[in-house]
């Protein structure tokens, strides 16, 4: 009794079917609210991420710190949760930047083609031949006031935060690219575009309304993908004291704490670890459930 | 074939030209001007001191120039000297390059000789028990901070049972933590490939056939099925050295390890210019070196692709 059914019911049934991303998905859905609810839900325990008790470092897990205090006797709990929002955050919006940026050069190099495409994907193949993280280092390294930045911008808190989604989007983009622009290449023979052409649709227009909306799986799989590798590479960077500047917390700076103090307080590398790898995992199993849902022979398509 | 790998070699230096360029310019928008370091050692230096110091060293020139007098002296085999390790360039890269190269070679082969097997095993019944474990393990694998990992392992043998040292310069023992660290980060992804292209494989016709004509699951899996399946994997393996360099980064910051990763990570931080940029083209020409390779074993292992080669022209 399959048939007749619009296709969206049925890669729900697909998805359902894929039970670690079905647990992925809720479990992802708990962390975005409780990221989200990061002031609530420390309020309501009454924990802080950033204030400073001397006179309780390296506590253990009580009732007035459930996970315990860091070596400046901030609530670790506080920190972790609030580190999640500041992962998500960077995870989502660099990985759709990256989506954008790749749907577009994509899009223009397969429908357009020819010098065009040659030229774009040439670019590709050359910011995928480089190496990604020592680039991403030097570019996290760059100084900001050597670009000529308004001051109040160099300043500002915020700017490690944009930075790494900047630089992580600005290196991302290939896989989404080199994906799109297979598909157009295919797409833009079928009859139906060249009907459109036919009838006078303009070339924004064919690659907008004809082309686009029949991507919207591969890119959304592929994209949900680099959400999980996105904040690998966030909390690397912040790890290495290159992306997410202390005092605001972060998972990967959290663990640069814990590094210096593994002798004596190992148990601190524990939780901001944990959050790392139970996002990312969530995300992989979400992608590898939405690939089995929205395209089953995703796998055999691709060349 | 011997045109199509050409124009891929052309265009590899092509990249690696552009990319020198392009760390270079980048290099000059780090925190941090080699004459302020001067002035700052040497309090007694004038700004006329300083300004003189700028035109010997060609500072004052366009960006531009500056690089096409690195890139002559560099071609010539004049890398410069490292500020850091206050020695020729040259000489600070031999020791670590073959530090990392032991690392990376030692992790790959290991991730490979368990990759191997058990991406074959659990390609024979996908979907079933053991694939699903697999499976599992190899998405834990892909997905666990290596950083993370690398600490993790550093308490539970260094810090709480004490068996092993927590890495460093060392031979022997040192370099257990730093090698399984980096295994485990690679073989996740490897298993998976494995997987994927014996699954591909096993249903192909000519396996059918084998089968048909009455060849043992042993002798279908290895004699028929595994050749074929190692083709993509190669293709693969080949363009993850960049991975495995940019992980080797990673392992030799946590480890302590004087190798490639440490310096290139050392030599931004620290501002040795000449360092850093040398690095960097280093590490660019590896992971180029690893795309050309993926490009000629494909040639190699699979024929077709120069029979529709040599149909093109």
């Amino acid at each position: 009794m399959t048939q007749g059914r619009a296709p969206l019911v049925l890669a729900w049934q697909r998805f359902r079917r894929h039970r670690l991303a079905l647990v992925s998905a809720g479990l992802l859905i708990v962390l975005a609210g409780l990221s989200l609810a990061a002031p609530l839900v420390a309020g309501a325990l009454g924990v802080f991420p950033d204030t400073v008790d001397l006179f309780h470092r390296f506590e253990g897990p009580s009732a007035a710190h459930p996970l315990g205090t860091d070596e400046l006797g901030r609530d670790v709990l506080a920190r972790v949760l609030y580190g999640g929002r500041v992962s998500l955050l960077v995870g989502l919006t660099a990985a759709c930047a990256a989506a954008l940026i790749g749907t577009t050069i994509g899009l223009l190099a397969g429908y357009l083609g020819g010098r065009f495409d040659a030229a774009l994907m040439r670019l590709t193949d050359g910011v995928i031949a480089l190496p990604l993280l020592p680039l991403l280092i030097v570019l996290a390294a760059v100084d900001p006031a050597k670009l000529g930045l308004p001051d109040g911008m160099v300043e500002s808190e915020a700017l490690s935060l944009y930075r790494i989604i900047l630089i992580v989007a600005a290196v991302g983009w290939t896989t989404v690219a080199r994906l799109v622009r297979g598909a157009a290449l295919s797409l833009r023979e079928r009859d139906y575009v060249l009907a459109a052409e036919a009838q006078g649709a303009g070339a924004f227009r064919v690659m907008g309304v004809h082309i686009l909306p029949n991507l919207v799986s591969p890119i959304l799989v592929a994209t949900t993908l680099s959400v999980g590798n996105v904040i690998l590479l966030e909390s690397v960077l912040s790890f290495l004291g290159l992306g997410i500047q202390p005092p605001v917390a972060s998972w990967g700076g959290m663990l640069t704490n814990a590094q210096e103090l593994i002798w004596s307080a190992p148990a601190l590398a524990l939780y901001p670890g944990l959050g790392i790898f139970v996002t990312v995992i969530a995300f992989n199993f979400l992608g590898d459930g939405l690939q089995d849902a929205m395209d089953p022979r995703a796998l055999e398509g691709r060349e | 074939m011997s045109r199509f790998l050409l124009s891929r070699l052309g265009q590899s230096l092509f990249v690696l030209l552009a990319m020198s360029f392009a760390v270079y310019g980048l290099m000059g928008l780090m925190p941090g001007d080699p004459i302020d370091l001067m002035i700052s050692a040497d309090p007694k230096m004038t700004s006329a001191d300083a300004e003189r110091l700028r035109t010997l060293y060609g500072l004052d020139k366009p960006v531009t120039e500056r690089y096409l007098n690195w890139l002559s002296a560099a071609l010539g085999g004049d890398l410069g000297y490292s500020r850091l390790y206050a020695k020729p360039v040259l000489e600070v890269l031999g020791p670590a390059l073959s530090k990392t190269l032991g690392l990376i070679s030692t992790a790959l082969a290991l991730s490979l000789a368990i990759a191997l097997p058990v991406g074959m095993l659990a390609a024979l019944r996908p979907y079933g028990r053991l694939d699903y474990a697999v499976n599992f393990l190899a998405f834990a694998g892909i997905s666990v901070p290596s950083f993370w990992l690398a600490l993790i392992l550093i308490i539970l043998f260094s810090v709480t049972l004490g068996w092993l040292p927590p890495g460093g310069s060392g031979g022997g023992l040192h370099m257990v933590l730093p090698v399984m660290s980096l295994t485990l980060a690679s073989v996740g992804g490897h298993t998976r490939y494995v997987r994927a292209a014996m699954i591909e494989v096993l249903r192909q016709d000519y396996i059918r056939t084998a089968r048909a004509k009455g060849a043992g699951p042993f002798r279908v899996v290895v004699k028929h099925a595994l050749r074929n399946a190692l083709l993509p994997v190669v293709t693969i393996v080949a363009l993850d050295l960049g991975m495995l360099f940019s992980g080797a980064l990673i392992t030799e910051t946590i480890f302590a390890i004087p190798g490639m990763g440490k310096l290139i990570f050392d030599a931004i931080m620290g501002n040795d210019f000449n360092l850093a940029l040398v690095v960097l083209m280093l590490a660019t020409g590896v992971t180029l070196a690893g795309n050309f390779l993926a490009d000629v074993a494909y040639a190699w292992l699979d024929p077709r692709i120069t029979l529709v080669k040599r149909g093109r022209r």
